[in-house]
């Protein structure tokens, strides 16, 4: 089998390392050899993994050593859950340096030392949003090939997924970039199954799976585990089997996505009630200047 | 005033004269707070003790004087070397007014290269406007054949896709659809213009031998006779190249050069300006893939682009700069084993010949002590056949070689009693090297018009051989390869023998009671 090159993207705090840790462990399970990279420079895109945050990112050590060519690939490279390869690009502080040129040094360094041999799956775990160019090295052309989108019923959540979009779709005509589906992870906002299809469905693309809030997976994070290791036996376990299944099924195909516009955004919440239609005389004024 | 319309002086002797030299004074007694005479003196002698040296060499955070230059640089001239080619960086301004100006200061001759200027705006939305609108532009003005395209650090720390980008700019109709434009990402903070070159002739390959950016059919490899070669990154190119091609004719190989800039940096004054002459043609380029093997003749000049080329199915063979006897022996007779070719007789006897020279010249170098700083394999070719020369080297110093190039060429000094007190110091400057020469006190420093600074402080005389050479003229037309070659370094290291010892030499009745007139 040919490599399998994905991508998980979504708005911060949304649950993506959660979500991807979790889906990629129970692809271990299937017998696929993966390799993790965090491009966050948090560096928790691997936690669950290793039942610890890795200290050892590319960018720290490469800074410690003077260099990046000074580097091994075995001094960045764990090995977790199932034999997951776990690697994080690290970054910098908040507020200095430059994290999207981590990212770039980072996948270079990785495929120039050969981590991308005898594995099935490498897996881009990318904060928050395509902020910058250095965020979107891992869409570019021969990287990955499907990005799965982590959302759930919320505004912003939503918006960030159809930004998202946008950076897919400028990628996608000039490399082979495609969208592989929304991943909706519950967060009990109103009528959030239904937006989330309903997006979806604007966008081109499908929900691939909703995944049901559970109390389990914090009890797992709080020991550095993913449920799949911590309650195999649990639903949310087999939640993320389903998933890692449709993923796995989906082989590698994918879809250029249709970005929407705000408005469109806006109106598509309204048809669900989720917000009230706009009395436009009404923007701007004060809830004195209403009373009146 | 010391100088009217009438008697212009040059800049040498104006600052000498009297209202300058007290105007210079004044200005270091009033304004500069000047330390007494006696404590620069004192620091300038400790500057050069043991102690001074191990406190340089624990420098962690600073480089004076790298002796390096970025990746585009190496990518420049790459484009340099293909058939009406134009180098078209991607990034800031500057970056580019930089390597035109140091090309040409070394090579005398114009070197035409394009930017795609990058300002503030650029660097917040992206750089993709400059790439549409300078490939128009540099297609339209400058009607090339292919535009060979590399970027400074700006595009690389937003991350700009040159792949991308150059997609767009075609279907935005910047260039033809089928027009040949090659890329390299070279971020001028990795590696140094030795990487460039590799990333940048890695470059051109990728597109002709893997279907153009997936816009042709990947071509299907035919294996023929021919052999390509890959000069590297070489101040001596033009002479170099010219040399190979000759030697290549004599022993009737087919072989194609991969990147020629012989022409285009050295072209004839007759009337007409040449923006592009000679360099590989593109059809070459392309049928390069064919060849039966492929010789670099610097290895780390070609650390990608070896791989890439043995990918293909090619043989693949690195050579180390090869400067003199033994290492043009290797050089021949790989080329002679790969082509199935016999070594003329002709070129036997110009080995002969540089055998012969280096035999009547052996008593002035035997036992001489020298420090050697370049490129890595410049280095290690150098290195090599000051051994063969009998003389010593004590320091090999590459800024930009690597703990593997040290282990290399401690295995060189190893295989002779001439190599036993030399050390190699991968990633070290010029200010580690001035440490080294004054403890190690070599007879000879070699290296590029740089190291002029380093003789004027230690007194020890400087030999001429690297890139780049501003200070002296005509020295790349001469080659550094082939018998030949290995005749023009000898003369070069032994004229500076004979300068310093007439130097040292030439007071009658104090340094001079023989009146010496052979050497």
């Amino acid at each position: 089998m040919s490599l399998r090159q994905i991508a998980f993207y979504g708005k911060g705090g949304i649950g993506k390392s959660t979500t991807s840790q979790n889906t990629l462990a129970a692809l271990a399970d299937l017998g696929q050899r993966i390799l993790i990279v965090g491009c966050d420079p948090k560096a928790d895109s691997t936690r669950l993994m290793l039942h610890a945050k890795a200290q050892d990112t590319i960018l720290s050590l490469a800074a410690e050593a003077g260099s990046v060519e000074d580097l091994e690939l075995e001094d960045v490279m764990k090995i977790g859950y199932k034999d997951i390869r776990c690697v994080e690009s690290g970054g910098p502080e908040p507020g200095v340096g430059c994290a999207g040129r981590g990212v770039i040094t980072s996948i270079n360094f990785l495929e120039e030392n050969g981590a991308y041999d005898d594995i099935d799956y490498v897996s881009y775990d990318v904060l928050g949003d395509v902020v910058c160019g250095g965020f979107a090295m891992p869409i570019r052309e021969n990287k990955a090939q499907e990005i799965y989108i982590v959302m759930s019923g919320e505004m912003m959540a939503m918006y960030a997924a159809n930004n998202i979009s946008k950076g897919i779709l400028k990628y996608a005509n000039s490399g082979g970039v495609r969208l592989g589906g929304l991943i909706c992870n519950e967060r009990q906002t109103d009528k959030e199954l239904e937006l989330a299809e309903n997006l979806a469905k604007k966008l081109g693309t499908e929900l691939i799976h909703f995944v049901p809030r559970d109390n389990i997976v914090q009890h797992a994070e709080l020991r550095r585990m993913t449920v799949i290791e911590y309650a195999p036996d649990s639903n949310q376990a087999n939640e993320y089997r389903q998933l890692a299944q449709k993923i796995h099924d989906n082989a590698g195909k994918g879809i250029i996505p249709t970005p929407i516009s705000m408005d469109e955004l806006e109106d598509m919440l309204m048809e669900h009630g989720i917000m009230k239609a706009i009395d436009e005389t009404q923007v701007g004024l004060t809830a004195e200047q209403l009373a009146v | 005033m010391p100088q009217n319309a009438d008697q212009v002086l040059d800049h040498f002797e104006l600052f000498r004269q009297p209202e300058y030299k007290d105007m210079l004074a004044k200005k270091k007694a009033e304004f500069e707070q000047p330390v007494e005479a006696e404590e620069v003196a004192r620091v300038r002698e400790w500057a050069k003790t043991e102690e001074y040296k191990d406190l340089n060499f624990s420098r962690e955070a600073l480089t004076v004087n790298p002796a390096k230059a970025c990746q585009p640089l190496g990518a420049v001239f790459v484009a340099a070397g293909f058939e009406k080619t134009l180098p078209f960086v991607h990034g800031s301004q500057g970056c580019v007014a930089y390597y035109r100006s140091h090309f040409t200061r070394h090579f005398k001759e114009p070197t035409s290269c394009v930017s795609s200027s990058m300002t503030e705006d650029a660097a917040v939305f992206g750089g993709l406007n400059n790439m549409v609108d300078g490939l128009a532009n540099a297609y339209n003005l400058y009607q090339p054949k292919m535009i060979a395209v590399s970027t400074t650090c700006m595009a690389e720390v937003i991350g700009d896709d040159l792949n991308a980008f150059i997609k767009t700019a075609k279907e935005k109709g910047s260039v033809p659809q089928e027009f040949d434009v090659t890329f390299a990402h070279t971020p001028a903070f990795v590696g140094s213009h030795i990487t460039g070159y590799d990333n940048a002739m890695k470059g051109v390959l990728e597109h002709f031998w893997d279907g153009k950016a997936k816009t042709a059919e990947p071509l299907k490899r035919k294996a023929n006779k021919k052999i390509n070669f890959l000069g590297g990154f070489d101040g001596y190119t033009v002479g170099n190249n010219r040399e190979i091609k000759r030697i290549f004719d004599m022993m009737n190989v087919q072989y194609t050069m991969l990147c020629d800039p012989s022409e285009v940096w050295d072209t004839p004054t007759d009337g007409e300006f040449r923006m592009y002459d000679g360099g590989t043609t593109l059809e070459d380029a392309a049928n390069a893939i064919h060849a039966k093997a492929t010789i670099s003749m610097q290895q780390y000049c070609t650390e990608k682009t070896l791989p890439f080329i043995e990918a293909h199915g090619q043989e693949v063979k690195a050579f180390n700069h090869p400067v003199g006897v033994e290492a043009t022996d290797e050089f021949i007779m790989e080329v002679a084993r790969l082509t199935g070719v016999e070594i003329p007789e002709e070129l036997a006897k110009e080995r002969g010949r540089l055998v012969d020279a280096i035999a009547d010249s052996n008593a002035h170098i035997h036992g001489k002590k020298f420090a050697i700083y370049g490129d890595p394999d410049l280095c290690y070719g150098l290195a090599k056949f000051v051994m063969e020369l009998g003389g010593e080297p004590v320091v090999v110093l590459a800024t930009n070689g690597g703990k593997a190039w040290a282990a290399k060429m401690q295995e060189l000094f190893d295989s002779s009693p001439f190599g036993a007190n030399c050390k190699a110091y991968p990633g070290k400057d010029l200010w580690h090297m001035r440490s080294l020469l004054f403890t190690e006190k070599p007879d000879f420093l070699i290296g590029n018009t740089y190291g002029k600074y380093l003789e004027r402080d230690t007194g020890i005389p400087l030999i001429r051989i690297g890139f780049p050479i501003f200070d002296r003229h005509h020295k790349h037309r001469y080659p550094v390869w082939g018998y030949q070659g290995g005749l023009n370094v000898l003369v070069t290291i032994l004229d500076r023998i004979f300068e310093h010892m007439d130097a040292t030499t030439n007071v009658p009745a104090s340094t001079d009671y023989s009146y010496d007139i052979i050497r």
